[in-house]
């Protein structure tokens, strides 16, 4: 054992609170990271990339079909029309497909929207590329306003064989407040 | 080591300056015995209130408060700091040292808790009332939609997780560095050995806590997200951090628990402890498991089934290290020459309760049952018997054990046998009847109920008052023991006690082993 | 599975017994052995490991009880000074350690069963809100039938001033329905804090994380009435917020879903019409009792929420009043109802509220007057 004080005692001590503090900053430096490492490669909550996928070409795998469920929910207090421009879609694996979410703001004020998306089951989620998502971005809308919101994702060919059926969920935020403090610290 | 040589200061200063480690042990147990009592009229306010369907006497926003502050005050309140006290008293008279490490750390981690619990429990007359989420505070019920108090809440657990912090090093420093010549690691009473590897157990996870509360302090009032999905965060993650900590936690409790009963067993079966090595491996793998199994209280938040069967098998697996701890407490007992006193009577207790507690974790250890089993009055039964009958009962054990080295003064045993028989009775009319009610399908935290379940929470009500009862008599035999026992001159009180703190005068003067004693270079346990 | 069924054929006479000899009938002291199979899978191996730790309690405990009659001091008897064996140690290490890999190969079974949520027929969305489930059916062509789903049991019950009902809060306004014989599986989230939805006789527990879904699924064999519970501590009102789910032939399925799509419709038609105050005040106590008295009190005398009468939200301008029950009160209990009432049911309520507990404004709130005010 290495001796850092004359003091054997103190020596512990200090090698103790070193301990403390690092289990402290681990907490953030490690498990948040880590958590959120895991998520995306186990799909945990049906976490999804953040960012858009980049599609690295490939066959399309015409005899498999895939079943695509679009849901939407809003969250507390949020007041926005949201919904799946189609409930139900039916693709390929290695196809590139377009679809679109419906968003009105009725309120008479210009808002900010955040999506969250989910997918079930959740070890779908690592085979579900989006290219293009309006959940990579905050969404504003002007008071009364209305928008269709693209969404662009392929089914990766490698989907296990036993999932027939994806369900992307999203949940929408009201994020305001949060944006409108983001824009008063720049 | 500060002034030696001079009896304690007189008046109040006595106990605010005070750097000895009997006084500062007593200020703990007292301490804790306050925030029993406290934490108990909870739990009767919780179990009057349960007492028939219906609501009748509180609101189901203060039921939530109390079923919360119960939590709090019993695990942060009475459990820890009632062990604490007693390492603060026994662990330098078991090594043969003089005092702590850190005499005047130790004043310090004693005098911040009752300010900790001051501010807990100040949160009761805030607006909006005391926190109402349940002792596991999970976000977002407690960031986005807690009372404003829940920031009083989040310091109060810093607070006390520095002081746990403190107390645990200053352990550690003292069994590391200030065992009598001789007194080796494997010499030392499993008391001893088991706060050790609890002390260790609370450096590592006491700031992960911290952490947690702190993520939660940084949402509420940072604009942070780590626990909002709004903002890219997840409310998942609180549960994965705060079961992180709170996995090691529940064998932070018991592992002392352990230790009292490798005590006190050897000492009425007038044999020696069975297996003293396999006890401390024991102790250690628990210790080790305990860190790999958090997300077993999560089965149903929807984790990949990898991670399920995962946490599943590690879980099970701590019924090994658990079941050669029960085996050897009995082998003990098996051809002893036993009396049943009230402190053995009480480890008898913790022996028979611990288990079932013991067998019902193994049930939840399994995946697919706990899909039934998970947030059900099961697991408010299952969790009582580990931790009222494991480290309540022990801990009453080692009062009455080692009352009489501190005072000087012998309890009454015919009362201390009532108080046993009431305690386990009442403890058992209150929580068996839970597992029924579980099993049935009634959820926990919940302020009324579907009438299928009415009588046996009516029972369980009973029971709970009748063990709430028990602990006046505890109390009151205590300070009777104190101000008006019996004497006690025999250095070694009971005739099958064994260790150094038997070798000193009764009561145990201010000052002990302030010159080392000598240890038997013989193994002492094989 | 014959092993079970010979735990069960044990079990079942005896904790009958044990709980009609003791506590009469009525009281359920097991867990509900499940509908479904995966139910009774669980079930079987609920009683597997509980006689097995019976079994091993029962030896344990006869080793200790026999030690404590036959070994006391008092009968003279002296103590063996014996204190370690390696081979008993080693033994009672690895003999458990077989016995749990006993249990963990049934368990994983049972466990990959319960997460196979695949090719299921129907899907529907469980939400979590405070403190009610909104079930939402979904379907290829986007008619999406949804509903809240309230706790009906009236406050003069919980307050004791009625005698309690037979189901007392396990009974809810609106119950889900599925079909019988066929896979549905749920898809679970919630809108404000994690919720979880339970049924112990389906064996469906899940969380509902805001933000996040969940997935379960059951097949239900037998049509009947399962009730359950919010089992994820979620505010105040976590114990008022049930669970009731119908399971009815397929026919019935079908034509309460095309019933309740009819409904839909018949809601937005109403929504143009005015109404007299009188059928206003019905209805909206109606609503009131439901989704408001929990927080506002019998009598809108307040209790989580503020009182209604003599409010000055109540007694004020009408347009601030539609406010709060339509978008709610930011940071409080009071949640925006705006999505969760039909338009006729705000309009019934908020007038309710300016009529009812001396009240007496004489406003008369009409579904058109929601319409126009959402509209801004």
């Amino acid at each position: 054992m290495f001796r850092i004080t004359q003091n054997p005692a103190i020596d512990t001590v200090i090698k103790l609170v070193t301990v403390a503090v690092a289990m402290f900053a681990f907490v953030f430096v490690v498990m948040v990271p880590l958590y959120n490492v895991l998520c995306d490669v186990l799909g945990i909550n049906g976490k999804t990339a953040g960012a858009a996928y980049t599609p690295v070409s490939s066959a399309i795998d015409e005899s498999r079909d895939i079943r695509i469920q679009f849901v939407a929910t809003n969250n507390e207090g949020m007041p926005w029309v949201f919904r799946p421009g189609s409930t139900m879609m039916t693709v390929h694996p290695g196809a590139a497909n377009d679809t679109v979410f419906f968003a009105q703001n009725p309120t008479p004020d210009p808002m900010v929207a955040q999506a969250i998306p989910s997918i079930s089951p959740s070890r779908a989620a690592a085979y579900f590329h989006k290219t293009e998502c309006f959940c990579f971005n905050q969404q504003p809308l002007d008071g009364n306003a209305s928008a269709e919101m693209p969404l662009q994702f392929i089914v990766d060919r490698d989907l296990p064989a036993d999932i027939r059926t994806i369900t992307l969920s999203y949940t929408i935020f009201d994020v305001t407040d949060r944006a409108a403090n983001t824009l008063a610290t720049r | 080591m500060g002034d030696h040589h001079h009896g304690p200061a007189k008046g109040l200063s006595r106990w605010l300056f005070t750097t000895n480690h009997k006084d500062i042990g007593t200020m703990y147990l007292w301490f804790s015995f306050a925030m029993f009592i406290l934490g108990g009229a909870f739990a009767m306010i919780i179990r009057a209130e349960l007492f028939q369907p219906g609501m009748q006497l509180v609101e189901p926003g203060f039921f939530n408060q109390m079923t919360t502050l119960h939590g709090l005050v019993m695990v942060f309140g009475a459990i820890m700091p009632s062990f604490v006290g007693l390492a603060n008293w026994m662990i330098p008279m078991m090594i043969g040292a003089p005092d702590m490490a850190l005499p005047r750390m130790n004043n310090w981690s004693f005098w911040i808790l009752p300010p900790g619990f001051l501010m807990l429990a100040s949160t009761l007359f805030m607006e909006g009332g005391a926190p109402a989420f349940g002792w596991t505070f999970y976000a977002p019920l407690s960031t986005t939609y807690a009372a404003p108090s829940v920031t009083f809440f989040i310091f109060a657990i810093h607070i006390l997780g520095v002081s746990s912090i403190m107390g645990s090093i200053n352990i550690i420093a003292t069994v590391m560095n200030m065992r009598a010549p001789g007194m080796t690691y494997m010499k030392m009473p499993l008391f001893v050995w088991t706060w050790l590897i609890t002390a260790f157990l609370l450096v590592a996870v006491m700031p992960v806590l911290a952490g947690a509360v702190t993520m939660m302090l940084m949402d509420i009032h940072f604009g942070t997200s780590f626990f909002s999905a709004a903002g890219g965060g997840d409310p998942v993650l609180f549960q994965h951090i705060f079961w992180f900590f709170g996995h090691p936690e529940v064998y932070i409790i018991i592992l002392p628990a352990f230790g009292v009963v490798s005590q006190i067993i050897p000492a009425f079966s007038r044999k020696p402890l069975f297996g003293y090595a396999s006890m401390v491996y024991a102790t250690a793998a628990i210790a080790f498991l305990s860190f790999i199994v958090w997300a077993h209280h999560m089965y149903t938040v929807g984790m990949p089934v990898a991670g399920e069967l995962f946490f599943m098998y590690a879980t099970m697996l701590i019924a090994v290290p658990t079941g050669v701890k029960v085996f050897n407490w009995i082998s003990t007992m098996w051809r002893g020459a036993l009396s049943f006193e009230t402190p053995m009577l009480f480890c008898i207790g913790f022996l028979v309760l611990f288990t079932i507690g013991g067998f019902t974790g193994l049930m939840l250890s399994i995946a697919p049952a706990d899909f039934q089993y998970h947030d059900t009055y099961f697991v408010v039964a299952h969790f009582h018997y580990v931790m009222v009958a494991g480290a309540v009962f022990s801990m009453t054990a080692a009062v009455y054990y080692w009352l009489p080295k501190w005072s000087g003064r012998m309890y009454n045993e015919n009362m201390g046998k009532i108080h046993f028989w009431v305690s386990f009775i009442g403890f058992n009319i209150t929580f068996f009847p839970q597992h029924f009610v579980g099993l049935a399908g009634m959820p926990r935290r919940i302020p009324d109920y579907a009438l299928q379940f009415a009588d046996f929470n009516m029972m369980s009500s009973i029971g709970a008052f009748i063990y709430g009862a028990s602990q006046i008599l505890f109390l009151y035999n205590v300070i009777a023991t104190i101000v008006s026992g019996k004497r006690v001159t025999d250095d070694r009180v009971w005739d099958g006690a064994e260790g150094l703190e038997w070798t000193v005068a009764t009561p145990a003067p201010y000052h002990t082993f302030e010159v080392p004693p000598a240890i038997d270079p013989t193994p002492a346990h094989g | 599975m014959s092993f079970g069924n010979i735990i069960r054929a044990l079990a079942g006479p005896v904790l009958a017994f044990a709980s009609a000899a003791v506590f009469g009938q009525g009281n359920q002291v097991n867990m509900a052995k499940g509908v479904t199979e995966v139910g009774a899978e669980i079930y079987d191996l609920h009683m597997l490991i509980l006689w097995i730790c019976v079994v091993i309690g029962v030896g344990v405990f006869s080793v200790m009880f026999y030690s404590i009659i036959y070994h006391r001091k008092s009968r003279g008897h002296e103590p063996a000074q014996f204190h370690e064996s390696t081979k008993v140690e080693i033994a009672w290490t690895v003999v458990p350690f077989l016995i749990l890999i006993g249990m963990a190969v049934p368990a994983t079974s049972t466990l990959l069963e319960a997460y196979n949520t695949d090719d299921a027929e129907i899907d529907i969305l469980v939400t979590g809100y405070q403190w009610k489930w909104k079930y939402e059916y979904l379907d290829e062509n986007g008619e999406n039938v949804s509903f809240f789903s309230n706790l009906s049991t009236p406050q003069s019950e919980i307050y004791n001033s009625q005698t309690k009902g037979e189901n007392y809060l396990l009974e809810v306004d609106e119950p889900v329905v599925i079909p019988v014989d066929t896979k549905v599986r749920f898809l679970l989230t919630a809108n404000d804090v994690i919720h979880s939805w339970w049924v112990p006789e389906i064996a469906v527990k899940k969380d509902a994380i805001p933000g996040f879904i969940n997935e379960a699924w059951t097949k239900v064999p037998e049509q009947g009435i399962y009730r359950g519970q919010c089992t994820e501590l979620c505010g105040a009102y976590h114990g008022f917020m049930p669970v009731e789910v119908h399971a009815v032939s397929r026919e019935e399925y079908d034509a309460w879903l095309a019933a309740k799509r009819a409904d839909k419709v018949a809601q937005a038609a109403a929504a143009s019409q005015a109404l007299s105050l009188d059928e206003l005040m019905a209805k909206g106590e109606a609503v009131y009792n439901a989704q408001c008295m929990a927080c506002h009190g019998m009598n809108g005398e307040g209790g989580v929420g503020k009182a209604i009468a003599g409010s000055p939200v109540a007694l004020g301008d009408i347009g601030r009043h539609l406010d709060v029950g339509i978008k709610g009160v930011a940071g409080t209990a009071m949640q925006a109802f705006g999505g969760q009432m039909s338009d006729v049911d705000m309009a019934a309520v908020i007038t309710y509220q300016r009529n009812a507990f001396g009240n007496n404004t004489g406003d008369i709130v009409q579904p058109s007057d929601v319409v126009n005010h959402k509209k801004g």
